[in-house]
C-alpha cells in the first residue's frame, strides 16, 4: 500500500489497474478522457496486461464492452455526458445481457447548452437501464468503489453491470491523496472473473439475448433484472463489510454523517458532500441540530437505509445536483417515494435544485437551506422546489444578455 | 481461378446447417443465401446480429444455428464483433481457452444497417482491421418493418414510402465501393441463386484474416411483389440484366466472377416484380425505363475486359 496524489480520474485508472482487467474498450470525451489515456498508456508500455481499442463512438464502445463480457473476460470502460447519452440504447441493451463490467461516469451537464461542467442529469438518464449505479465522494473512494463494483456486480446473486460515477472537474480533475492498496490483497478480494456460462465456446454453443415473443417472457426476464438489481443491496453491504476489514475503509450503501442526534438532514449525492460536510459542521457549532445522509448506492435504491437513517428527523433538505425539467429534483422524488407512509418518516421534505453545470453551492446557501429547512419545520408546511440561484448570478447573465444584444445589434447596423 | 473444392454443383455440401421452420417469409432471397453460406462456413462461428428481419431467426427459445448468436442492435453489430474477437483473442492469448474453442466471428444484418445505420460501425471495424466476416443481406429497403425505402433501394422502385408514379428518387448506394475503399481483406457481392459462385466466395473469405465483407442480394417476396416460387428465377435475372455484378475484391483489384454474356434486357428483370409495375402500366415509361438500362450499360461499359 503506498499513499499517492491522484486525481478522480487517475484513481479510477488505478482501479481498473488492480482490478486486472482484461479489455478497456474506449471512446474519448472530456473530462473523462485522462482514464482511458492513462490505461492506455500502462497497457502500451507493458506495465499492465490487457488490450485497449478506441471504437468510432459511444454507442460502439458500449456494444463492444457488453460482447466482450459475453463472452466472458473482465471489462472496464469510461465515459460522460452526451457520450454516455448516445450511447443510451446500448446501456439498456447490455444490462440485459447479465454479462458484468464496469463503466465509469464522469458527470457533465447534458446539452442544450452544451457545456463540459458537472450536473448528474447524464448518469441519472441511466437510472431504470439495470446497471447498478454507484456515486462517489472523494478520489479515494473512486479507486475504492471500482473494486467493490466488480465485486458485486459480478456476484451470482447479481450479474449486472455497474457504473461508478464520479463527478467532472471537482474530482476528476482535483488531486487528493489517494491510498493505492497492496495488488496481492486486491486479488485476494476480487479474485478472476467467473463468467460461469455466460460466454461463447465452439464446444459449447449459445444463443445470448435473443429475441422474445409476447409479454411473458419479456415480463420474466425484465423481473428477473430487476429482483437480481435488489439482490445487490445486501451483496454490495456483503462486500463492504469484507472490504473494510481488509482494506480499513468503510464505504457504506448510505453514508451518515452526525446524523444520530440530528433532527434535520441534508440529503444528496456526489462531490458536494464534502461542501455539507463543512456546512453541518459550522451549523453545530451555531447549535443547529443537522446531520447529512449521502447516498452511495443509488441503484438498487437503498431505501430501508434512508428510511432507517431519517427515522424519527422532523425535516430533512434534498439538493438535487440535476433537474428533471417539469417535475424537479430527481432525488427528491425518489425519497419521497421511499419515505412516505412509513413510521416515523420525517413529516418535512424540502427540495433545492443547485449545482447545475458546474455551479457550486457555497457555504451560505447551505445555510439558508437549513433556515428554510427550519422555518417549514417551525411552521410544519413543506415549502415548494426551490431553483439555487443568487441576485448577483441574475445580474451577471443579464450583463450578458446586454452584451449579446450589443454585437447583434452592432452587426445588424454594419449591414 | 483460385483453387477451390467448388468446381461444379454437385461439390456444394449436401447435408444442411441450418435448421429450417424459421419465421423467415416463404421464398426469403436472405435465408436461401444464409443456407448456402453457412453450409461452407460450419458452426465453429457466432453470428453478431443487427436489428432486420434476421433478427427473429433466434427467438426464445428455438434457434436455426448450430453455432452461437448475440442480437446486439441496428446500429453496432460491427462493434459487438470487435468485442467478442477481442475476448476470444484475450482468452487465447491467456490461455484461458484452447485453440480448438476458437470462433469465426461474423456479423449478420440486413440493408437497412449495412447500408445506413451501422456503416460508421462498419468504416471503424474495418479501419480498425478486424477479424471478422460482414453478411449483408441486402432486400433494397427496411423489409421488416414492410418495405421502406433504404440506402439499398433502387431508383425508381415502388416501396412503402415511395408510391408515387416515379417510385423511389434516390439511387442506390455502391455499398461494395463504400466497403472496397477502406482497402478491407475481402469484399464480395453474391445471390443465392448463384450458390457456386457464392460458396467460392465464402470459401475465399474463411481462409483470408482480416475483414472481410460478402452483400448477397435477397430477393424478397413481400418487399418486391412477386410469387415466392419466382426467387431463384428473378435471382437469376438479376445476374444475367447486369443489374446485380458478381464481382470480388482483395489486394486492390475488383474481378468480375461472372459476365453476364450476352446480357438480358433490365426488364426481364423488372417486370416480374410489382415494385417496378408502375414503369409498365398503365403505360410503359420509357424515360425511366431508359435511365435503369442506361444506368446498367454504362457500369458494364466501365469494366475493363479481364483476361
Amino acid at each position: 500500500m503506498r499513499r499517492e496524489l491522484l486525481t478522480g480520474n487517475g484513481a479510477a485508472a488505478w482501479g481498473a489497474r488492480l482490478a486486472r482487467v482484461d479489455y478497456v474498450p474506449a471512446f474519448p470525451i472530456t473530462p473523462q478522457t485522462e482514464i482511458l489515456e492513462t490505461l492506455a498508456a500502462w497497457i502500451d508500455t507493458g506495465t499492465m496486461a490487457g488490450r485497449t481499442v478506441t471504437l468510432e463512438s459511444e454507442h460502439s464502445m458500449i456494444t463492444a464492452a457488453g460482447a466482450a463480457a459475453a463472452t466472458g473476460v473482465r471489462v472496464f470502460t469510461a465515459t460522460s455526458s452526451q457520450g454516455l447519452l448516445y450511447g443510451m440504447e446500448m446501456v439498456y441493451t447490455v444490462a440485459g445481457w447479465r454479462a458484468p463490467f464496469v463503466l465509469i461516469n464522469v458527470s457533465r451537464g447534458l446539452s442544450a447548452p452544451i457545456t463540459l461542467e458537472p450536473d448528474h442529469n447524464d448518469v441519472l438518464a441511466t437510472r431504470d437501464s439495470g446497471f447498478l449505479q454507484i456515486h462517489c465522494s472523494t478520489c479515494q473512494e473512486v479507486l475504492d468503489t471500482v473494486l467493490l463494483a466488480y465485486r458485486v456486480g459480478e456476484d451470482e446473486r447479481v450479474r449486472l453491470p455497474v457504473i461508478v460515477n464520479l463527478d467532472g472537474f471537482y474530482l476528476s480533475f482535483t488531486r487528493e491523496p489517494v491510498e493505492v492498496p497492496d495488488p496481492a490483497r486486491v486479488d485476494g478480494f476480487l479474485g478472476s472473473f467467473d463468467a460461469e456460462d455466460t460466454r461463447f465456446r465452439a464446444s459449447a454453443p449459445a444463443s445470448q439475448a435473443v429475441a422474445v415473443l409476447g409479454g411473458s417472457p419479456y415480463s420474466y426476464f425484465r423481473y428477473q433484472t430487476h429482483l437480481a438489481s435488489l439482490n445487490a443491496l445486501a451483496v454490495y453491504d456483503e462486500a463492504a463489510a469484507e472490504f473494510a476489514g481488509v482494506f480499513g475503509r468503510t464505504h457504506a450503501a448510505v453514508e451518515a454523517y452526525r446524523c444520530a442526534d440530528a433532527e434535520m438532514a441534508f440529503v444528496l449525492i456526489g462531490s458536494f458532500a464534502t461542501k455539507a460536510i463543512d456546512a453541518v459542521d459550522r451549523l453545530r457549532e451555531a447549535g443547529i441540530p443537522i446531520g447529512l445522509v449521502r447516498p452511495r448506492l443509488l441503484r438498487p435504491f437503498p431505501a430501508a437505509s434512508l428510511q432507517r437513517l431519517l427515522a424519527g428527523k422532523r425535516g430533512v433538505a434534498i439538493i438535487d445536483q440535476n433537474l428533471s425539467v417539469g417535475m424537479g429534483g430527481v432525488l427528491s422524488t425518489e425519497l419521497t417515494s421511499a419515505l412516505y407512509g412509513k413510521a416515523d418518516a420525517p413529516p418535512i421534505l424540502a427540495s433545492f435544485i443547485g449545482g447545475l453545470g458546474g455551479r457550486d453551492i457555497r457555504p451560505e446557501e447551505f445555510y439558508e437551506i437549513a433556515r428554510v429547512l427550519r422555518t417549514a419545520i417551525a411552521t410544519g408546511v413543506s415549502p415548494g422546489p426551490r431553483l439555487l440561484y443568487t441576485g448577483e448570478e441574475l445580474r451577471e447573465v443579464r450583463k450578458l444578455q446586454a452584451i449579446a444584444h450589443v454585437e447583434r445589434s452592432a452587426v445588424e447596423t454594419e449591414r | 481461378m483460385i483453387e477451390t473444392v467448388y468446381k461444379r454443383m454437385k461439390d456444394l455440401p449436401s447435408a444442411h446447417l441450418l435448421g429450417t421452420g424459421t419465421p423467415m417469409c416463404t421464398g426469403c432471397g436472405g435465408l436461401e443465401a444464409l443456407h448456402e453460406i453457412y453450409d461452407v462456413l460450419g458452426p465453429k462461428s457466432v453470428f453478431i446480429n443487427a436489428a432486420g428481419c434476421m433478427t427473429l431467426l433466434s427467438v426464445y427459445p428455438f434457434t436455426p444455428f448450430r453455432g452461437s448468436w448475440l442480437y446486439a442492435a441496428m446500429a453496432s453489430a460491427p462493434a459487438g464483433a470487435q468485442g467478442v474477437r477481442d475476448a476470444l483473442d484475450i482468452l487465447r492469448e491467456q490461455r484461458r481457452m484452447a485453440a480448438g474453442e476458437d470462433l469465426e466471428v461474423v456479423v449478420l444484418t440486413g440493408d437497412g444497417a449495412a447500408y445506413g445505420m451501422g456503416l460508421s460501425a462498419t468504416s471503424g471495424a474495418i479501419e480498425r482491421n478486424l477479424d471478422f466476416l460482414y453478411l449483408c443481406y441486402d432486400n433494397e429497403g427496411y423489409g421488416n418493418t414492410g418495405q421502406q425505402y433504404s440506402g439499398a433501394t433502387p431508383h425508381a422502385a415502388r416501396t412503402a414510402t415511395s408510391r408515387g408514379s416515379g417510385g423511389y428518387r434516390g439511387h442506390k448506394k455502391d455499398l461494395f465501393a463504400i466497403w472496397t475503399a477502406h482497402r478491407p481483406a475481402y469484399v464480395a457481392t453474391g445471390i443465392g441463386s448463384e450458390p457456386l459462385d457464392l460458396a467460392r466466395k465464402v470459401e475465399r473469405a474463411k481462409r483470408l484474416k482480416g475483414p472481410r465483407l460478402i452483400i448477397v442480394l435477397a430477393p424478397c417476396p413481400t418487399g418486391w411483389d412477386y410469387d415466392p416460387r419466382d426467387s431463384v428465377e428473378i435471382g437469376r435475372l438479376a445476374v444475367k440484366t447486369g443489374v446485380w455484378p458478381l464481382k470480388e475484391y482483395t489486394d486492390g483489384e475488383v474481378v468480375h466472377t461472372k459476365r453476364p454474356h450476352p446480357r438480358a434486357p433490365v426488364e426481364a428483370y423488372l417486370q416480374r416484380q410489382g415494385r417496378f409495375a408502375h414503369l409498365f402500366a398503365p403505360e410503359r415509361n420509357e424515360a425511366l425505363l431508359a435511365d435503369i438500362q442506361n444506368a446498367v450499360d454504362a457500369y458494364w461499359a466501365a469494366v475493363p475486359e479481364e483476361a
